[in-house]
């Protein structure tokens, strides 16, 4: 890793490839991207990271087959980016090769220097664009302000109808124990879906997602019929929290709520609850579906402890914004979204550019399992708990993986969703039939491992 | 799934158990609706369908709560250590991005203007072995990845990924071929074993440790090598005894030709080929001076019509038991005659001394020689395969001829790559340098492939200044891509000075071809990016940590 030590003002910190390529959108920028890391087709390169800015702004000229060279320009502080190219992918590929350019470090190819008059340009919209949103969103929070009264009748009015939805699922959940499971691998998927739309339209986009799931037990191998059962009665428990909410107390019932779907207030959270902390980046996994690229990253509190669980978003064909590079340990605001269990987290202000972390302790196999079991006391819907393992020997089997301690006879299956998986060969070759340390989930499946460390760097599986 | 659950404690929905059903019957109870047969345990709740769902999330709350790890499985034996030093990071990073661009589908077009970074691994490769450096653990299945798909790779990218790549092939059946191929001995490797070691390891070791230990034990003491396969030579499985015969090329000499004469009655037709072929580069062995004497029997020099020598050849009239005991192959392939295909095998396999002695010439006198009847072709073209053969430089370069001059057209002699092959590299370098000089590029292509990479100066200026030529003389760049790619992995990196000032987009010319000075400028711009990335990617892997940034 190039960057080393703590930011100082003004000093300019270099990403690393990985961070750069975790920008890319798909795999073909990746590449597209790599290839135009090499100096050749790059000229008037530069970067300045003024004082009082949060990143660096990094900009070139970039030959490509037209006549007119390319404006690249990326400001890492948002990030944002702008290239003169007619790319629709987001950040193209000509902004992914100059920032690999820029990260080979400060004796490559791009240099501090003073923005040319087009890039000083570019930066002066977007900041005039930022007052003027941060003003609007000032005013628009007068609003809310204004009449209080009427956004307490609109989350009534949301809670009643979520409520109407949750009784409508529960009742069908015990029509479809009434009449017998057992038609449900051939007739339901289609009334499935049916109720998850209609769950949509209740605000319960939670409920909409485990009903929709539900399609697709009946087909999922042998054994189905107890894991339609599990997903039938948990589903069954939300449900019934749903319509039971006033009655609950605080932390069960803001379990419940985020378990439905319903969205926080990132902003409010992170002014009043937000915790500053060293955060270690324990991991980082895109899941790609059709429209939406989900990027996950755990965190783990140097000085709190806490575990947290940060979502970033991407529509299709663009990469989530927030790149954290695994292994690396940030100085930021943190606010936890209220849960009897916290997790899920927004991420605040950042408040120096991430720095080494150390390898994360760990524990033995029987101690993350029991972590799980007792996380499930306060949330039970869920799947598993982030657990850094200690000393764990990954071993390939015939008919899967296990991660085994090195010194005692216990061991976790791996998660027969993550068996196929490239990683779990990079597991064995980081590890080499010695102990490792290995970051991932923990839960009912198996472990799902998502970071090893070999030595003090840390890998990404 | 082998984890289990703990005994779960009782703790039934009170308003509706009277005994604690098990997890199957809620199971059987759902399956088949409780509608159909309410079990005792449901009856008297008041909706016995929400009373089974209200137990199943206990239960299953329950059990997920009280998992237990499994039993470990025996845990594998860790690899050997590696002690070669690590990569600078710059270096480890550019590893990373070679790899990565292979993975995500590295041919790529000719026409972009970024560098085709595949193309670049094995050069990188064979440079970072060159220092002796490991690969790093976390990148170990990619190196793999990339030896799986291209097998020229192999040799190189097993030698950087060293005992770790060869534990792990013993688990992933997809990286087995790892187990087969052969690393050449890296500079840093253990000396050979002592002899006791050494006969475990010859015994029990795997294919590639065993061919490993032949190599290096040939390279420093050629008769204990020799001594040690013979030692099992009687079991070995016939593609074994192939390869094992082949590692005694390295260090062979007169000692070992009672051991290849008994292989000349092997059963397989290969080992019995390779054991000819090396008794035949033995100038010294009885098979070497039978093949001389069946050749030599073929061939006279008798006064010409215009007073001077020529050769009259009389090809042998049949295969008898004994020459194809001493490897000849009786049958032809398809469309070669009987008689010209013998006499090709014999010549192959005498000993080129044998021709300058019989005939009291030098090579090249010999090969000036004129030769009656159209055995000519024939004749040079079995020379050239035995001076391959016997890597003897004095009769390739007689038989390659005078430096090029231009405007003649060399007559081809043979495969002039291979025969170039055998000459010193400084030679070989300049006589392609005057070929491509003389006669342009268009069939350069082999014998660039032959020359020793980086390109020697003036090769390098013959090089560029042909494609300079091609292009003031109208030519798309596209019929250059051969040579271009070449290039792009061979100049010196230096040669950038001479190629960048060649990508300034110039004038369209009258004689051009519409668009082409364009293409042509993209293509030298091509040319200096991937130049220019070599040096960057050499000077990473120096180990002064003040030149890898």
């Amino acid at each position: 890793m190039s960057v080393a030590g703590p930011s100082v003002t003004g000093m300019e910190e270099r990403w690393t490839s990985e961070q750069v390529l975790g920008l890319a959108p798909d795999a073909a920028s990746r590449k597209a991207g790599t290839r135009l890391s090499a100096p050749g087709p790059w000229s008037d390169t530069g970067c300045t990271a003024p004082a009082g800015r949060e990143g660096t702004v990094v900009w070139g000229l970039c030959r490509g087959s037209g006549s007119t060279p390319y404006r690249t320009v990326a400001d890492l502080g948002g990030p944002a980016y702008k290239c003169s190219c007619p790319s629709r992918k987001f950040p193209c590929k000509h902004v992914l090769g100059l920032l690999l350019l820029w990260s080979a470090g400060p004796g490559g190819a791009v240099g501090p220097a003073e923005p040319p008059e087009w890039v000083a340009q570019w930066l002066s919209a977007r900041a005039g664009a930022a007052t003027r949103k941060a003003q609007r969103a000032a005013g628009g929070d007068g609003d809310g302000l204004a009449d209080p009264e009427a956004a307490r009748r609109r989350a009534e009015l949301r809670d009643a109808r979520t409520a109407d939805g949750a009784a409508e699922l529960e009742q069908r959940l015990a029509d479809g124990v009434r009449a017998g499971l057992a038609g449900a691998d051939r007739s339901d998927s289609r009334a499935w879906e049916e109720v998850a739309a209609r769950m949509v339209d209740a605000q319960a986009p939670g409920l909409a997602a485990r009903a929709g799931e539900l399609a697709v037990v009946p087909s999922s191998g042998p054994g189905w019929p107890g894991r339609l059962l599990e997903e039938y009665a948990l589903l069954h428990l939300l449900a019934r929290g749903v319509r039971a909410l006033d009655g609950l107390p605080e932390g069960p019932a803001a379990t419940v709520r985020s378990r439905a779907g319903r969205s926080v207030d990132s902003a409010a959270l992170l002014s009043t609850r937000a915790v500053r902390d060293d955060w270690l980046v324990l991991g980082s996994r895109d899941s790609a579906s059709e429209r939406l690229t989900t990027r996950r990253i755990w965190l783990r509190g140097a000085r709190t402890g806490a575990a947290a669980l940060v979502l970033s978003f991407g529509a299709a064909g663009r990469a989530p914004d927030l790149v954290l590079p695994v292994g690396m340990s940030v100085d930021a605001d943190l606010a936890h979204h209220p849960a009897a269990r916290p997790l899920r987290a927004s991420l605040g202000e950042r408040h120096a550019a991430p720095a080494p972390g150390p390898v994360p302790p760990g524990t033995a196999v029987a101690d993350a399992l029991s972590a799980y079991g007792d996380a499930l006391r306060d949330d039970p819907w869920l799947d598993s708990w982030p657990a850094v393992l200690a000393s764990v020997v990954p071993v390939p089997l015939d008919d899967g993986w296990q991660l085994a301690d090195a010194d005692g006879g216990d061991a976790l299956p791996v998660d027969p969703g993550a068996r196929g998986r490239a990683g779990l060969w990079r597991l064995a070759a980081v590890s080499g039939g010695r102990p490792v340390t290995v970051f991932g989930e923990c839960g009912h499946r198996g472990f799902s491992p998502v970071t090893v460390w070999s030595g003090t760097e840390a890998v990404p599986l | 799934m082998t984890t289990s659950a703990r005994p779960s404690s009782a703790s039934p929905s009170p308003s509706s158990a009277t005994a604690t059903p098990s997890w199957d019957d809620l199971v059987s109870t759902a399956l088949l609706g409780v509608e159909r047969r309410t079990p005792p345990w449901l009856q008297g709740a008041d909706d016995p369908a929400a009373a089974l769902l209200d137990l199943a999330a206990v239960r299953t709350v329950q059990r997920r709560a009280g998992l237990r790890p499994g039993t470990a499985a025996p845990l594998p034996e860790p690899a050997r250590p590696d002690p070669r030093p690590e990569l600078p990071p710059a270096a480890r990073r550019r590893l990373a991005l070679l790899l990565a661009d292979r993975a995500a589908g590295g041919s790529g077009g000719r026409n972009g203007s970024a560098p085709n970074l595949a193309e670049l691994l094995p050069q990188w490769l064979a440079a970072a072995n060159a220092h002796g450096y490991r690969a790093p653990a976390p990148l170990l299945d990619a190196l793999l990845d990339a030896a799986r798909a291209r097998s020229d790779l192999r040799p190189h990218a097993l030698e950087l990924a060293g005992p770790g790549a060869l534990w792990l092939a013993a688990l992933n059946p997809d990286w087995k071929f790892a187990l087969r191929t052969t690393a050449p001995a890296s500079p840093g490797a253990a000396p050979p074993p002592g002899p006791e070691e050494r006969s475990t390891l010859w015994q029990e070791g795997l294919f590639a440790e065993r061919v490993a230990l032949l190599a290096r034990l040939r390279a420093t003491d050629p008769a204990a090598a020799l001594e040690l396969l013979r030692s099992t030579w009687a079991q070995e499985r016939a593609e074994d005894r192939l390869m094992f015969v082949d590692a005694l090329r390295e260090g062979l000499s007169a000692s070992d030709e009672p051991f290849l004469e008994e292989a000349l009655s092997d059963r397989s037709r290969n080992v019995r080929a390779t054991a000819a072929e090396l008794l035949s580069a033995l100038p010294g062995s009885a098979l070497a001076a039978r093949m001389a004497s069946r050749a030599l029997a073929c061939v006279s020099a008798v006064p010409g019509p215009g007073g001077g020598l020529r050769l009259v050849v009389e090809a042998p009239a049949g295969c008898d038991a004994a020459m194809e005991r001493d490897g000849v192959v009786a049958r032809p392939p398809s469309g070669r005659g009987e008689r010209s295909w013998w006499l090709g095998q014999l010549v192959d396999a005498t000993p080129l001394s044998a021709w300058t002695e019989a005939f009291g010439l030098p090579p090249a006198a010999l090969v000036e020689l004129p030769v009656a009847d159209d055995w000519q072709a024939d004749l040079h073209a079995a020379w050239s395969r035995a001076a391959v053969r016997q890597r003897d430089a004095g009769w390739a370069r007689a038989l390659l001829g005078p430096l090029p001059e231009p405007a003649v057209r060399p007559a081809p002699v043979g495969d002039p790559a291979r025969l170039l092959a055998v000459l010193p590299e400084e030679e070989r370098a300049a006589w392609v340098a005057r070929f491509v000089e003389s006669q342009g590029l268009a069939e350069s292509h082999s014998m660039l492939g032959v020359c020793a990479v980086p390109w020697s100066e003036p090769l390098g200026r013959a090089v560029v200044d042909a494609l300079d030529i091609a292009r003031d003389a109208g030519s798309y760049p596209w019929s250059f891509s051969g040579v271009m790619g070449l290039a792009e992995r061979s100049l010196d990196p230096s040669a950038v000075d001479r190629v960048a000032p060649l990508a300034a987009l110039p004038e369209e010319t009258e004689n051009g071809s519409p668009g082409a000075a364009g293409y042509w400028s993209e293509a030298f711009g091509r040319l200096a990016a991937t130049l220019r990335l070599r040096a960057t990617m050499l000077q990473e892997l120096r180990p002064d940590p003040a030149a890898a940034p």
